[in-house]
Formats: C-alpha cells, sequence, structure tokens
C-alpha cells in the first residue's frame, strides 16, 4: 500500500516526474546507444576478416603487416618472391592460399591484384562473402572490381574506364593500360569497400613497359601484345590463408616463420586485431566515460527536483507522522521514490534505445558498415540499468536525509 | 471517571534552540470516553502540547501517559508506533493525502498499527461502514480524495482516526474550515461515533459557542503556563 501511495503521489506530479523519468531515460539510452555502438564497432573491427587462419608476408611486425595487408594503412617494406609463394601453397596443410599484390592506387583508393579466389575465401562478419551488387567479378585482363565506397565516391558505373596510377599519391600514371570497370562490390564495412580489385595478372601486365619503378621511355606495349603475353608475378605483398585443419595453423605459423630461403612473417588475424584494437580502443573509453557523466548528471538533477519538492510536501509528510509513520519511514519513502523514478527512467530508456535501434540499424549498417545487433539486454546492460538505480538511491539519500530532519523537527505541525 | 486515557503531569518542555519560548503543564487528564474541548487562541500553545501527547516531541520533565503508558520512556520510533495504535488525529484541514483514494487514506494508519489493524477485522469492509455511517455517499470511496468537498474530506477524515478503534481521537480545529451548518451537521457525526465507540476525545478550538456538547471545557489558560522571554 506504501507502494501504491507512493506510486500514486509521483503520478499526482506527473510533469515534474515525468521531465526527470525522461532525462534519465535519454541519458541511460545514450549510454547504452554508446555501449553498442562501442561492442558493435569492436565486433566489427574483429570481423574485418574472418575464414583466414593466417595472413602470411615479408618479415615484419604483426600490426603493420595486418595494417597493410587488411586495411590497406602503411606499406609493405618487402615483397614476398613469387618462389616463396608458390613454396608455401604447394604445402599440404595449405587449403587454400589467395596473393595479394599491392603498391598501385587510383585516386585515393588501393589497387589491390590477387586471385578470383579472393572472392571465394574473404569472409568477414563470420561468414559472409563479398556479393557482387552490380555487374560482375571481372573477366578479362583489364577488369576490375570495385569497392562500394570508391564506386559511391567516384561515381563510378559497371563499364567506365579507370586509369590506375602507379605507387600511391602519384601522378605517374599507366595511361597506357585503362581499366574498366567490371563490377561492383556491396557495402560489407570492410577496407575492401575502399579498394579496387584487378587481377594479379593485370598488376603484371600494368608494369610490362617498366622497369624498377619507372616506364621505359618510348615504349608502350599494345594491351593486345600483353594479353598474349605470360604474365608471371615476380612477388606478391602478401597472402591469405586457409589451413586444411585448424589444428595444423600453428605448426604451419611456425614453418612459415621459419621459412629458410627468405624472412617470412605469418599472423594469426584474430591476434592481430586484438593487438590493434588494444591501440584504438582508447577513444571508445573517452566516449564512454562521457556518457556516463551525462548519466550522472540526469542523476542530479533528480536529486534537484526530489529537493526542491520537499516544501510543498511537508503537509504530505506531516500526514504521514500523524498515521504513525516514523522519520525513517520518510526517509525510505523518498528513497524509494527516487528508486522508481530512476526504473522507470531506465526502462523507458531501453525501451528508447531498442526503438533507436530497431529504425537505426539498416541505416548505420548501410552507411558506416557497422551492425548493431537488436538482441535481448545483455547482462552489462542490466547491470547498467541496476547500477543507475541503485545511484539514485545513493543520491537521493541527500534530500531524504533533510526530509528526516524535516519531519523531526516539524512533526504533525505544518509549518508554511 | 473511572479510568484515565490521558494523563499529563508536571510535564515541562522547551523549543530546542528558541529559548525564549517553553511551556509546563501541571496537570491535564482526560477519562475513558469522556470529550473534553480545550479552548484557546493562536499562540496559547494548542501545536505543542498536542505534540507532546501524540509524541512527536518529548518534554524535558514530567510524564505523559497514555492508555495506560508512559509514552516518555520510549523511544522516538516506539513513541511513533504507539500513536499509530491508540490516537486518531484529525487536523484543521488538508487531512488527506491528495493523490490517495479515500480507502488509501482510511487505511493508512493501519500500516503502522498491527494491532489496531486486527481490531478494525476486515479493514476495508470497516472503512466501508465507517464512510457509511458518516454519511458519505457509497461511490466515494474508491474515490481520489482531492475530488471531495472540504466537507467531506473532514468526515473521511473521522472515519480514518476512528478505524481500528484507537482510545483517543485528537482533533485540532476540525471544524474551523467548516461553514456554520456543515460544522453543527459534522459535529453531530463525530460525537455520535465517538459515543458509539466508547471513544475519548480532546478537541482544540477557538470557538467557545461549541463548548455546550463536550463533557468538559478546559482553557488553555488554565492548565498550561507559558514562558516567552522578551528580551
Amino acid at each position: 500500500m506504501i507502494l501504491r501511495l507512493a506510486i500514486a503521489s509521483l503520478l499526482a506530479r506527473a510533469v515534474t516526474v515525468g521531465m526527470t523519468v525522461l532525462a534519465i531515460a535519454l541519458s541511460v539510452a545514450l549510454f547504452l546507444f554508446v555501449e553498442k555502438v562501442r561492442t558493435g564497432a569492436k565486433a566489427s573491427f574483429a570481423d574485418t576478416i574472418s575464414g583466414t587462419d593466417l595472413i602470411v608476408g615479408a618479415r615484419s611486425g604483426s600490426v603493420q603487416l595486418l595494417l597493410y595487408s587488411v586495411f590497406r594503412i602503411g606499406n609493405a617494406t618487402n615483397n614476398v618472391t613469387w618462389e616463396s609463394y608458390q613454396d608455401i601453397s604447394a604445402r599440404e596443410d595449405v587449403d587454400w592460399i589467395v596473393p595479394i599484390s599491392l603498391g598501385d592506387s587510383h585516386r585515393q583508393f588501393r589497387v589491390m591484384g590477387t586471385t578470383r579466389a579472393f572472392f571465394e575465401h574473404y569472409k568477414y562478419r563470420q561468414d559472409r562473402v563479398l556479393e557482387v551488387s552490380n555487374g560482375v567479378i571481372m573477366d578479362d585482363l583489364f577488369d576490375t572490381v570495385i569497392g562500394a565506397d570508391v564506386a559511391t565516391t567516384l561515381g563510378y558505373d559497371v563499364g567506365d574506364p579507370i586509369v590506375v596510377a602507379h605507387g600511391l599519391a602519384s601522378f605517374v600514371e599507366h595511361k597506357d593500360q585503362p581499366f574498366r570497370v567490371s563490377g561492383i562490390l556491396g557495402k560489407t564495412g570492410t577496407p575492401v569497400d575502399r579498394t579496387v580489385i584487378v587481377s594479379l595478372e593485370a598488376i603484371e601486365a600494368i608494369h610490362v613497359d617498366w622497369q624498377s619503378g619507372a616506364q621505359i621511355p618510348g615504349q608502350s606495349t599494345p594491351a593486345d601484345v600483353i594479353r598474349q603475353m605470360e604474365l608471371e608475378p615476380q612477388a606478391v605483398t602478401a597472402a591469405l590463408v586457409g589451413v586444411s585443419s585448424p589444428l595444423k595453423t600453428f605448426a604451419l605459423q611456425r614453418a612459415i616463420n621459419e621459412y629458410p630461403e627468405e624472412p617470412l612473417l605469418a599472423i594469426l588475424p584474430g591476434v592481430a586485431l586484438q593487438e590493434l584494437w588494444g591501440i584504438v580502443g582508447i577513444a571508445e573509453t573517452a566516449l564512454l566515460a562521457v556518457s556516463a557523466m551525462v548519466v550522472v548528471t540526469a542523476l542530479i538533477g533528480m536529486m534537484a527536483t526530489v529537493f526542491s519538492s520537499l516544501n510543498e510536501r511537508r503537509r504530505e509528510m506531516a500526514i504521514f507522522r500523524a498515521m504513525g509513520a516514523r522519520p525513517l519511514t520518510i526517509f525510505a519513502l523518498l528513497v524509494l521514490e527516487a528508486m522508481l523514478i530512476a526504473a522507470a527512467g531506465a526502462v523507458l530508456g531501453l525501451a528508447l534505445l531498442y526503438l533507436a535501434l530497431m529504425i537505426a540499424q539498416p541505416v548505420i549498417d548501410a552507411a558506416f558498415g557497422l551492425w548493431l545487433p537488436v538482441e535481448a539486454p545483455t547482462l552489462r546492460e542490466v547491470r547498467v540499468v541496476l547500477g543507475v538505480i541503485a545511484a539514485s538511491a545513493i543520491v537521493s539519500m541527500v534530500p531524504a536525509i533533510r526530509a528526516y530532519r524535516l519531519s523531526l523537527a516539524d512533526g504533525m505541525n505544518v509549518r508554511t | 471517571m473511572s479510568q484515565s486515557v490521558l494523563e499529563l503531569k508536571d510535564v515541562s518542555f522547551r523549543w530546542p534552540g528558541r529559548t525564549g519560548f517553553a511551556l509546563s503543564v501541571p496537570a491535564l487528564g482526560v477519562g475513558a470516553g469522556e470529550t473534553v474541548m480545550l479552548l484557546g487562541q493562536s499562540g496559547s500553545g494548542k501545536s505543542t502540547l498536542l505534540s507532546l501527547i501524540c509524541g512527536t516531541i518529548a518534554p524535558d520533565r514530567g510524564r505523559i501517559d497514555v492508555a495506560g503508558t508512559d509514552i516518555t520512556t520510549l523511544s522516538g520510533g516506539g513513541r511513533d508506533r504507539f500513536r499509530a495504535e491508540t490516537i486518531g488525529v484529525i487536523f484543521q484541514q488538508f487531512n488527506l493525502l491528495p493523490f490517495g483514494s479515500v480507502a488509501d487514506n482510511i487505511l493508512l494508519p493501519l500500516q503502522f498499527a498491527s494491532k489496531r489493524k486486527a481490531r478494525a477485522g476486515d479493514a476495508r469492509a470497516t472503512a466501508q461502514d465507517l464512510c457509511h455511517a458518516l454519511g458519505l455517499p457509497e461511490d466515494v470511496f474508491t474515490a481520489k480524495s482531492n475530488t471531495l468537498s472540504v466537507g467531506q474530506q473532514q468526515r473521511v477524515a473521522v472515519a480514518r482516526a476512528l478505524i481500528g478503534q484507537p482510545p483517543l481521537i485528537i482533533a485540532d480545529e476540525p471544524t474551523s474550515a467548516l461553514d456554520a451548518t456543515t460544522q453543527a451537521a459534522f459535529l453531530d457525526l463525530l460525537f455520535q461515533q465517538v459515543a458509539g465507540f466508547g471513544t475519548s476525545l480532546l478537541m482544540v478550538s477557538h470557538d467557545p459557542r461549541l463548548g455546550a456538547r463536550f463533557d468538559r471545557v478546559i482553557s488553555m489558560e488554565d492548565i498550561v503556563q507559558m514562558e516567552r522571554a522578551t528580551a
């Protein structure tokens, strides 16, 4: 009955209480949304590459190898020779291997040479494969498949010609061998979106008339001639490897790392991603701290509301006292009230969160490739909600102590 | 006066902090089933006296026996529980929690008094009977109390004071917010119910015309010594 009266008392002050509930709801929703984005970003990050057991490159650092081979950030210090590549692919514990050749660019986007196997084995977000949303996977030597961001940023459509520049941010272009867009990939939220994919042979083809990084003056082989040539690459930048059995992963990794002919490095993508997240993860903590401050602000707002209501509620307290309520009961009543407000706010906040998620989920996925799952509240979220209610109880003790003192002094008399 | 329900002896009280204001009551008694009117103007120490009797403040000296228990020996919380069990309180006005229903308001004191709750039996039925006896309309029981007229609210307050039959009813100017006709009707009902339950009534008022209804009329000046320092 006391609980019912407390609720009735809150309802009687619907407007002010409603505002407070709304403030708490928004802050809780914001906090949980940031939390969702944070975990979603972390998961998306970890999901950048999946299904690949090892990434092989020239010996450098694991994060560096991951950065240039998967995220297309920075450059390889060295290549892997074609002989080594073939040695590895010939091993029987290697189920599949996809070569990656980097070094050229188109506008601000990296050009990656690879084989058709890339489209088969490159997986992201658990087991999703790359899908061509428009056109087909490259067929001809001078065909290219571009990522979703490349297409939207540069306004390319299937059939458009593109010219690849030598190196990065370079003015020297492979003008003699223009490419044709054969397909555009769907949005993945991975670095593939910002990549121009050509065949491994095409990388060789555009460098036919080049030597040690510069075009041989006056020499220009016609495309038809190039098509007839044996275009075997000298080296690749890196390779994605799938093992025949997960048990062999570490043995293969060790074998590659100890490869006698050339200094190579094989990394487990998951482990390297973890390492990298450790570096970029600081920003998310800052974001979380800011939204936590918003929750604290809302709780202090609630405390102010309860405080300012005390004076007009001295009559109510006097009635409770006359009926035999102890000052401690008055204290408990105010704490209970604050907890009810916070609980209502937290639940409403959760509802807001799910509403926002349901509306924003497809938009965020399309725009940022960030997948925010709509699922039952996690233990962590339940803890946040309970934490807010507990914090409200603690915060409300300040006005409750004041009410306790007032009711002790006032007794049943009301001095207005 | 066979048995006394209220007995004050050599009680003195000084408001903490306000050294200028002190009050002492050498003797005051109310017998079982007796109706007593305390006549006094505002500022005569009525509120302080009622607070002492109800136990929301404790005297510096003396004893206050309510229904055979010296409440000055009880702790603060003990006095609160004791008040809930033994005293029904009716205020001047704004007696009810405006957001609660009439039923909630009548049943409220029982929340703090288990024995009184047991005496009330089926509390809701008892409360409904009281409403009926006090001439309140049937549909009022579940209505929000702030939808009632002032006269009706005062009658609900009487029902609340009477439920569970506490031995003593304290009424602090319960009629001052009512007009003359409602006043008479209200007092008729109050006296009728108090007599029916055999409950003692101590009512404070500044209106001597009401005195005729009571067994005894006591003037505040006769029983209370006030001390008000001027310097």
